[in-house]
């Protein structure tokens, strides 16, 4: 491809294909570059999205589903792959892929979004999938009438608690404060459950088990006593990472690694644009996501109008 | 016609243990998101791996024992038999690339 694209679009989650369907209605020369060949970001492992204006109760793998086909009305070209390295050559950006596909672009908008954040002892890596879980709504059905631990304290934690709480027996909520951070409703749904127990100020120390998880070893933050609970399985639902290494050295970034960007998604770098879960930002939702996505665009619009 | 072959717990054993070569199997459930996100990735390669490689995909739903016989408590799960037995496990969403890697070494 020796054509000089207006926008290549890094990630296919709600920020990437928000940003598609605006820049394809913009009729900018425009490419999505995807790692997986289906797209919907984080929210494809959410089993309701709740707080999407106007669609209430919508499955998350349904809503990606939905998102990706308004990009594909409008003939949004996509390519699985992976950018690998980002150059500059003057006011040209140039990707390169890892199959070794080069390709040159404008302006780049990078939505890769963030991915799980991990408790970070070796027993977690040892059983993943073997009771230690990130995805309750995928995992779930392996702990009907068996006894769980979620980690965390946001949404996604409170979430992951309650619709684990159909099927399981017990379900701890472990949380490193004394109150949740997560959405008041949520909340409220959480603390009616009968087999939801709530462990405050409790970080998790351990995970142990041989062939497969067996109990949780907690430290109490204020006391500094330290509990052993027996459970099959663990849900880490403790935040996520940006998956911004890509761009490492070229565009300002936070101390947790989120690229800052204001509003109109401009970075650091001119040319280089950040929407989504990446960017530094106090709320990352769907909604948030959608709105970098077409907030993007319209900045990417105007520089190229002024480019040259 | 549909190239990926939908196993139970009965027909396991004929379709995939007594099976000489290589068989990837999905283990999926209906209600999955990355399940359902894997599943056309898992298509495209059974049909590209026509006559070499036998896919098949088997409703953990309906067909717990065999999750449970191969300790799967996550899902999507791909399991890669040769002559019958396990040779290699992925979890989660994979890409394409990476399970072709696997099945070229198999």
């Amino acid at each position: 491809m020796s054509d000089i694209l207006d926008v290549v679009i890094i990630g296919s989650g709600p920020a990437g294909l928000s940003a598609a369907v605006y820049a394809m209605r913009a009729q900018l020369k425009t490419l999505v570059i995807e790692k997986n060949p289906m797209s919907g970001g984080q929210i494809i492992n959410t089993y309701e999205v709740d707080n999407y204006l106007g669609l209430p109760g919508i499955n998350g793998f349904d809503m990606g589903m939905k998102m990706r086909e308004h990009a594909e009305k409008l003939n949004t070209p996509f390519m699985t792959n992976e950018v690998i390295k980002v150059d500059m050559e003057d006011k040209i950006k140039i990707l390169t892929c890892q199959d070794g596909t080069v390709i040159k672009t404008k302006t780049i908008l990078i939505a890769t979004g963030a991915n799980n954040r991990k408790l970070g002892m070796k027993a977690e890596t040892d059983l993943v999938g073997k009771g230690v879980s990130y995805c309750a709504t995928c995992d779930g059905a392996f702990y009907r009438g068996k006894t769980v631990a979620v980690v965390g304290g946001g949404d996604v934690a409170v979430e992951d608690a309650i619709f684990l709480a159909r099927g399981s027996k017990q379900v701890y909520l472990i949380h490193r404060r004394d109150s949740l951070r997560a959405t008041k409703i949520l909340q409220e749904e959480l603390f009616a459950l009968p087999n939801v127990t709530l462990v405050w100020d409790s970080a998790v120390e351990d995970i142990i088990g041989n062939e497969t998880v067996e109990k949780i070893r907690l430290k109490n933050i204020k006391t500094s006593s330290v509990t052993e609970l027996d459970v099959d399985g663990v849900f880490v639902a403790i935040g996520t990472n940006p998956v911004s290494d890509l761009l490492d050295g070229i565009v300002e970034m936070d101390n947790g690694k989120y690229i800052i960007a204001n509003e109109n998604c401009e970075t650091s770098q001119k040319g280089i644009f950040a929407a989504g879960d990446i960017r530094a930002k106090q709320l990352r939702q769907v909604i948030t996501a959608a709105s970098d996505g077409a907030n993007a665009i319209t900045s990417i619009d105007r520089y190229l109008r002024e480019y040259k | 016609m549909n190239m990926v072959i939908e196993l139970t717990n009965e027909s396991f054993e004929s379709e995939v243990l007594k099976e000489s070569g290589v068989v990837l199997v999905d283990l999926y459930a209906t209600w999955c998101g990355p399940c359902k996100a894997l599943a056309p990735v898992v298509h495209k390669i059974a049909e590209e791996k026509e006559g070499s490689v036998k896919v098949a995909k088997i409703d953990i739903d309906q067909n717990m024992e065999i999750a449970k016989q191969y300790l799967v408590q996550s899902i999507p799960t791909l399991l890669f038999f040769k002559d019958g037995e396990v040779k290699e496990t992925m979890l989660g969403l994979q890409e394409k690339g990476k399970i072709e890697e696997v099945l070229n070494r198999l």
